[in-house]
Parts: structure tokens; C-alpha cells; sequence
């Protein structure tokens, strides 16, 4: 099968000349859930932008679902933009319409939809981050948390391969933490959440790859990264005071809570 | 609440005015404020119609006086400069309580103050009663250029967030003991203006970003609406009908 995501050799440099990425290798299967762990300042960002081409014009190559990126394709790209969904991390920077139901129209419509097919996506996206019931409002009226889970539909109406997400729980109370993982977790698509809340890693991704000065260090299983101290301290990674990865396994997958009697 | 508050001017409400489709009420105040301006000054009983035809369109709004005379203090400006050209303008001299006045500068005042306030009144009565993504639409069937269109819809969208930004930034002032009364504080405030510029400029080029993600090209996708029903038309055309029927009286009266 075709991976959602195939990244190889890719290296960028400012045009101010600041090398953000050096040389990055990331494949991600269909499906899988996989946490882009790093620093402030690691290139993570960077490296979001180049997966739906925003930023491109250094080495490497990237391929969506099999589709490489060529930044002169126009049409091509386009296709790269549905199939690559990016959550940016602040909500008000994504929902520019003056409804919520025209801000998730955006995307499809640019793709070419209209009418009846138009508004199954919008309503279907909007079900699926349970905020149906606030189509027609501003998003300026809504809560940050709700703001956010609209910024994601706003993505999913465009059916993509591949969702990423850019810190996703940044400015998130810990209601809006949970209601958001609850709905990541019933997508069902393929996931990248960029973030350095490690907690939230452990709780949506099996995987997690850990990004360092634009360069990637480590690429494994979150539990067992996690629990390396050396490896975090060495990456300006930090785990919260009091916060034992071993006890807090992934909560999803398979793992629910209401079956996970497994005593740990 | 299913559109919210839109924006500040607009008033909730479901009214004869509230349901006309906006490009047709857009059109009729276009259309009124012409008529009202190409009125002669001196006659005075056709401003006073204009006024009463106003407030027939407010009762049919349900929009409370009270409502419209606060929102009114946006005309003091116009106010303050209409008081001071009787003062200022030359020709003929009458007494009025003792000050000497000019003639052509009292109905030079009288003609801006009638105009003014009369569009000022029509143009809120048309904001209390369109919510603003109404009004955008209406922009755009009125085939006004899209660019300007969008431009206004993301004025719209975040006016909120960048007064957020600057409260935020007069909070952190004050917080630290700024007192921005002080004529030395200039400085202070006129950099805290162009942070904010920056602020916005950047969350501008964020923004722009984010459209690009979702596949933007250059061209604002479209939404389709009905096209309004004959009945609306009639409806929206009477105001600017019966200014016209007051503006071609005052023109032919003696």
C-alpha cells in the first residue's frame, strides 16, 4: 500500500540563510498516527510547510500519497492541498469567513464543489467535530476549544490523506484537550500532530519522531521514547512535573477506556 | 441565536425590514441619499418629509429612537463644522441672539446638517437591521468588485481579533503602571499603534498562508442565493419612490 506521507533527503535554507532542515527521511503509513516531537525552534513549522508545498526550493522530495510535490504544477498542487489537511496553530489565522458554514465551504469549493455535494461535506465535517449545532454563527463568537475543533473540519471537508496538526493543544483548557483528542481519535485518517506536549503524544500516537535542530534524532515507539530521559534532556524535551510515562499509556486505540482494566 | 450578533450596529429583530433581501435595501438607501442630496436646502418641508418617511421604515424595522440617537454621535464632527460656517462665511449679515451671522453660511449649515443626519439615520437603519454577512452578500450581488468585497468581509472577521490584540496590549500597559494621559507618553502609544500594525500584518501573511493550505487560488468561491422575489423589490422600491415623488414637489413648487 501506498504510504500517506513518503519525505525523503528534504533540506530548506531561509532566504536570509538561516538552514532550517537538514536532510529529512519520514515515511508514515496509511492510517497511522505518528506525534512530530521537537523544541521551539527545531524546524517543525518548516517542515509542516513543505508538505502541502507552501515552502519549497530546497533538496529532497515529498510525495502524498504517492503524488510528488512539484512546485511549478499548479494543478498539481492543488490535489497535494486536499490531499495534506494542516490544523494551523491559531485558530483565529484559519477561519477567516464570516460563518463557520462558509469557512468550511472554503476549501471544498475551491476544489470545485458546489450545491448539494457542498453541503454534504460542510454538514459531514462539521458532525464529525460534534459542532453541527453552530454552522451558522461567526467563529469570533465561539470558544477557543470550539474554535479549534471548527479549524479541523474546515480540513476534513476537503477529504484529506493526511491531517496534520500544528500544536494542537496550544491555549487548550483541559476540557478542550480531551473533547479534541476524543475527535482525533474517531477520524480515523491518517494523523501527524506536531506539538511538544508530550502527554497528548503518548495519548494519540503510537509513533512519535523527534525533530532537533532540524534534523531528525529519533523514530520509535512514544512510550519508549519517552521514557528515555538522556534522549529528552538532550532535545529541550520535558515531560511535566510528576508525569510517568509508563503509567500513562495511549488511552485510544484499541485501548479505551472503558475496556483498558489492564492494571498497569 | 442562530446567526449571532453580528456586529454592534446590528439590531435582532424580524421585521418587514429585517427580511428584505440586503442588495435590494442597499440599493433603496443609495437611491434615497441621492434624492435626499439633490433637494434644494430651502425647502425645508421636504427635509421634514424625508424625516417622517424614515421614521415609518423605523417603526417597520422596530428600531427604538432611543437606538438610533445614540449611534447618531458619529455626525458630531460634521455637527461641530456645520455650527462653525455660519460664523466663518462671508456675505450678508443677520442678528441672531446678538451674534452676527451670514446668511448663506446658515443654509450652507442647514443644508449639510439636514443631509448628513438624514443619511446618517438612513445608513443606521440599514445596519440595524442587515446583519453584516448580509451585507457582504449584497455587496457582492450588487457585482460590487470582489476584491473590495473580500476586503470588507475580512474587516469584518477581524476587527474583533485585532481590537482583542490592542486591549491586550493596553492591559500589559497598564499592568505596569502606564498612564497614557501624559503628553510624554506619546511615544509610548504611537509604538504600541505600530506594533499593532506589525501584528496584524503578519497575522495578515498567517491568514493568507492558511487560504493557500485550503487550496486558494485567487478568487473567492462564490455562494449562490435565491434571487429575490418580485414582492421584495416593490417593497424596497417605495422609500426611494416616495423621496423621489418630495424631491421633484420641492423642485417644481413655486
Amino acid at each position: 500500500m501506498t504510504p500517506s506521507l513518503e519525505v525523503r533527503g528534504l533540506a530548506f535554507a531561509y532566504p536570509d540563510g538561516h538552514q532550517a532542515l537538514y536532510g529529512i527521511d519520514l515515511t508514515i503509513g496509511r492510517g497511522e498516527r505518528v506525534a512530530l516531537l521537537g523544541p521551539n525552534g527545531a524546524g517543525k513549522t518548516t517542515l509542516v510547510l513543505h508538505l502541502n508545498g507552501i515552502l519549497s526550493g530546497g533538496l529532497g522530495s515529498v510525495r502524498v500519497g504517492g503524488l510528488e510535490i512539484r512546485p511549478g504544477d499548479r494543478q498539481a498542487l492543488r490535489e497535494i492541498r486536499r490531499r495534506v489537511g494542516v490544523v494551523f496553530q491559531d485558530p483565529d489565522d484559519q477561519l477567516f469567513m464570516p460563518t463557520v458554514r462558509d469557512d468550511v465551504a472554503f476549501g471544498p469549493a475551491n476544489l470545485g464543489l458546489s450545491g448539494a455535494e457542498l453541503d454534504r461535506r460542510v454538514d459531514a465535517a462539521l458532525r464529525a467535530v460534534g459542532m453541527g449545532h453552530v454552522a451558522d454563527r461567526p467563529p469570533h463568537h465561539l470558544s477557543f476549544g470550539q474554535r479549534r475543533r471548527v479549524a479541523v473540519a474546515t480540513v476534513l471537508a476537503m477529504e484529506p490523506e493526511i491531517l496534520v496538526l500544528d500544536e494542537p493543544t496550544s491555549n487548550l483548557d483541559p476540557a478542550g484537550r480531551r473533547e479534541l483528542a476524543e475527535v482525533l481519535d474517531g477520524l480515523g485518517v491518517t494523523l501527524l500532530v506536531v506539538t511538544h506536549d508530550l502527554p497528548y503524544a503518548l495519548e494519540l500516537c503510537e509513533r512519535s519522531v523527534i525533530l532537533s535542530e532540524g534534523s531528525i534524532v529519533a523514530d520509535g515507539r512514544t512510550a519508549s521514547l519517552l521514557a528515555n530521559e538522556e534522549l529528552l534532556r538532550r532535545h529541550r524535551l520535558e515531560l511535566p512535573y510528576g508525569f510517568d510515562p509508563r503509567v500513562g499509556q495511549s488511552r485510544y486505540r484499541g485501548a479505551r477506556p472503558a475496556s483498558s482494566t489492564r492494571g498497569r | 441565536m442562530s446567526t449571532g450578533h453580528a456586529h454592534l450596529l446590528y439590531r435582532h429583530g424580524d421585521s418587514v425590514v429585517h427580511r428584505l433581501p440586503a442588495h435590494l435595501k442597499l440599493s433603496s438607501l443609495v437611491l434615497f441619499v441621492l434624492t435626499v442630496v439633490a433637494t434644494p436646502a430651502h425647502r425645508y418641508w421636504a427635509f421634514a418629509a424625508y424625516a417622517g418617511l424614515l421614521g415609518v421604515v423605523a417603526v417597520g424595522g422596530r428600531v427604538p429612537i432611543g437606538y438610533i440617537a445614540r449611534r447618531m454621535v458619529v455626525e458630531l464632527p460634521f455637527v461641530v463644522f456645520a455650527l462653525l460656517l455660519p460664523i466663518v462665511a462671508t456675505g450678508d449679515r443677520v442678528n441672531v441672539l446678538g451674534l452676527s451671522l451670514s446668511e448663506a453660511g446658515l443654509l450652507a449649515a442647514w443644508n449639510l446638517l439636514a443631509k448628513a443626519t438624514i443619511g446618517v439615520v438612513a445608513s443606521i437603519l440599514l445596519a440595524a437591521t442587515t446583519d453584516a454577512r448580509a451585507l457582504l452578500l449584497g455587496l457582492q450581488r450588487l457585482r460590487l468588485p470582489a476584491r473590495l468585497v473580500e476586503i470588507a468581509a475580512f474587516m469584518v472577521r477581524y476587527l474583533d481579533v485585532v481590537v482583542g490584540d490592542l486591549q491586550r496590549m493596553r492591559i500589559a500597559q497598564d499592568s505596569r503602571a502606564f498612564d497614557g494621559r501624559h503628553l510624554g507618553h506619546l511615544r509610548v502609544i504611537a509604538r504600541s499603534a505600530g506594533a499593532l500594525f506589525v501584528r496584524t500584518y503578519e497575522r495578515g501573511e498567517r491568514v493568507h498562508l492558511a487560504m493557500l493550505a485550503r487550496g486558494y487560488s485567487g478568487a473567492m468561491p462564490i455562494s449562490d442565493a435565491p434571487p429575490a422575489p418580485p414582492a421584495a423589490w416593490a417593497v424596497a422600491a417605495l422609500l426611494p419612490a416616495a423621496a423621489l415623488a418630495i424631491a421633484v414637489a420641492s423642485r417644481v413648487s413655486p
